[in-house]
């Protein structure tokens, strides 16, 4: 589904990814753990291209979107991205929060996209919710709306950029049941995080990146229990 | 009493301070129009990615900001314009309005830079472009957030239209000093214009901030 091939990215002098290479596959849930400043991130926006390669290739679903030349808009439909600081838009309520993406892009009806919205909101108990401005929503059910705004465009892939990391601890445990869910319905998904009971649970993979390089990438038995690379295992005794 | 009587109403003198008012007003709002088109033009070029574009709006602002309104009007109405044969009225309009727009730009700027980025990466991100994104999700926020300093911008303007008298243009202080020249009375022609400039700058200050109270509603819930 996305195949990486070499990927390159630097800022300025800073090499931030030095050619990584990997493949997700259809149904697969890769967990990307790794030390800040170890490129995790800019890797997974560079999946969608939020940001700009400097070098190597991705594919999705078949299209080179590291091609000038490519839809990049049409293709972020398909990416669902859930980002740290949830990113709702605060002039909007919940709903339309939902809705504005499918509706204005031609995608669905307005009374499709609502009733949509309803069934969505409904899955996360918020349905009362609907006419809320987001401001006035604590943290966990920001990000459980900011999820299920990104599902609502019917995506192929979700991409979670360390979705609890900016939440309050009491808060976690309800976004991460959340992504337990769509991952038990085959949602096809990468996830940087530092929740590594998350990993161990739910990820088909995980990925430990360190230095701009996949420095191991393993099934979470072997991965945490028998860690090869040295810099993954002082990690692992650093984090668990 | 009696000094009031001869300074405000009689000979027609109410008719010449309502001319004054008038064109006052004409001027303040054609301006502002003008004024909000061009600044959100330039706002929106100076936030784009294309150096040209960038380049011209910041030019513009740059030169228009640093040169005293009454002499852009006068080089307007002598210098530019005559050849079009406009009415003087007409001519004050779109001086104000130049140089207001390059004001308005830098107020909508700040308001379009003021939306985090990371509004901009969840529009992307959910498939919309670059300009679908600003219309859609940054404009809207960033005008709500500009609006108390774009409205004064309008109060500015009208304080600043009673130099359009350079360009022997009748506008309210125009006439208030036409009346002094007739009677010889200086305290009340221009008290009076004083009071109605005071009447019109706060009455729009409270419509403004009527409206910004309601347009705060999604920041409350």
């Amino acid at each position: 589904m996305i195949e990486v091939k070499n990927l390159e990215k630097h800022f300025k002098d800073v090499e931030v990814l030095k050619g990584i290479t990997t493949t997700i596959n259809k149904g697969e849930k890769v967990v990307v753990i790794g030390p800040s400043g170890s490129g995790k991130s800019t890797f997974l926006r560079c999946l969608n291209r939020l940001e700009e390669p400097t070098g190597g290739e991705i594919f999705f679903e078949g299209y080179n979107i590291t091609d000038k030349k490519c839809n990049i808009n049409e293709l972020r439909r398909k990416m669902g991205m859930v980002f740290q600081q949830f990113n709702l838009f605060p002039h909007l309520t919940v709903r339309q929060n939902i809705t504005l993406a499918p509706v204005k892009q031609g995608l669905m009806s307005q009374a499709d996209a609502d009733k949509r919205a309803d069934e969505l909101l409904a899955r996360i108990g918020l349905s009362d919710k609907a006419e809320t401005y987001p401001s006035k929503l604590s943290g966990g059910q920001q990000q459980r709306i900011a999820i299920v705004r990104a599902l609502a465009m019917n995506p192929d892939v979700m991409l979670f950029d360390e979705p609890t990391s900016a939440l309050d601890p009491e808060m976690v445990g309800e976004v991460l049941e959340l992504m337990k869910d769509l991952a038990n319905e085959g949602m096809t998904m990468v996830v940087v995080t530092h929740e590594m009971g998350f990993a161990r649970e739910v990820a088909t993979r995980v990925m430990f990146m360190d230095e701009g390089v996949i420095m191991e990438e393993n099934t979470p038995q072997e991965f945490f229990s028998h860690p090869k690379n040295p810099r993954l295992q002082d990690f692992l005794a650093k984090v668990l | 009493m009696n000094e009031i009587y001869r300074n405000l109403i009689a000979d027609d003198r109410w008719k010449l301070i309502l001319e004054g008012l008038g064109n006052t007003i004409v001027i303040a709002l054609g301006a502002i129009v003008i004024g909000t088109i061009i600044g959100a033009l330039l706002a929106l070029m100076r936030v784009s990615n294309n150096r040209l574009l960038k380049g011209i709006a910041l030019t513009y602002i740059t030169i228009i900001r640093g040169i005293p309104v009454v002499t852009q009007l006068m080089i307007f109405s002598f210098v530019v314009f005559p050849p079009l044969g406009l009415s003087k009225l007409t001519i004050a309009i779109i001086g104000f309005g130049v140089n207001s727009g390059a004001y308005v730009a830098e107020i909508f700027r700040a308001g379009i830079q003021g939306v985090g980025i990371g509004q901009m990466e969840a529009g992307r991100s959910l498939g919309f472009s670059k300009a679908q994104t600003m219309r859609y999700i940054i404009v809207p926020q960033a005008f709500k957030a500009v609006l108390p300093t774009y409205t004064n911008e309008f109060v500015v303007l009208i304080k600043e239209t009673s130099v359009a008298g350079y360009i022997a243009i009748r506008d309210l202080t125009k006439v208030s000093d036409m009346i002094r020249n007739a009677t010889y009375n200086a305290w009340v022609p221009l008290l009076a214009a004083a009071i109605i400039y005071l009447i019109l700058t706060l009455g729009l200050s409270q419509l403004f901030a009527a409206l910004e109270r309601r347009m705060a509603r999604s920041d409350r819930g």
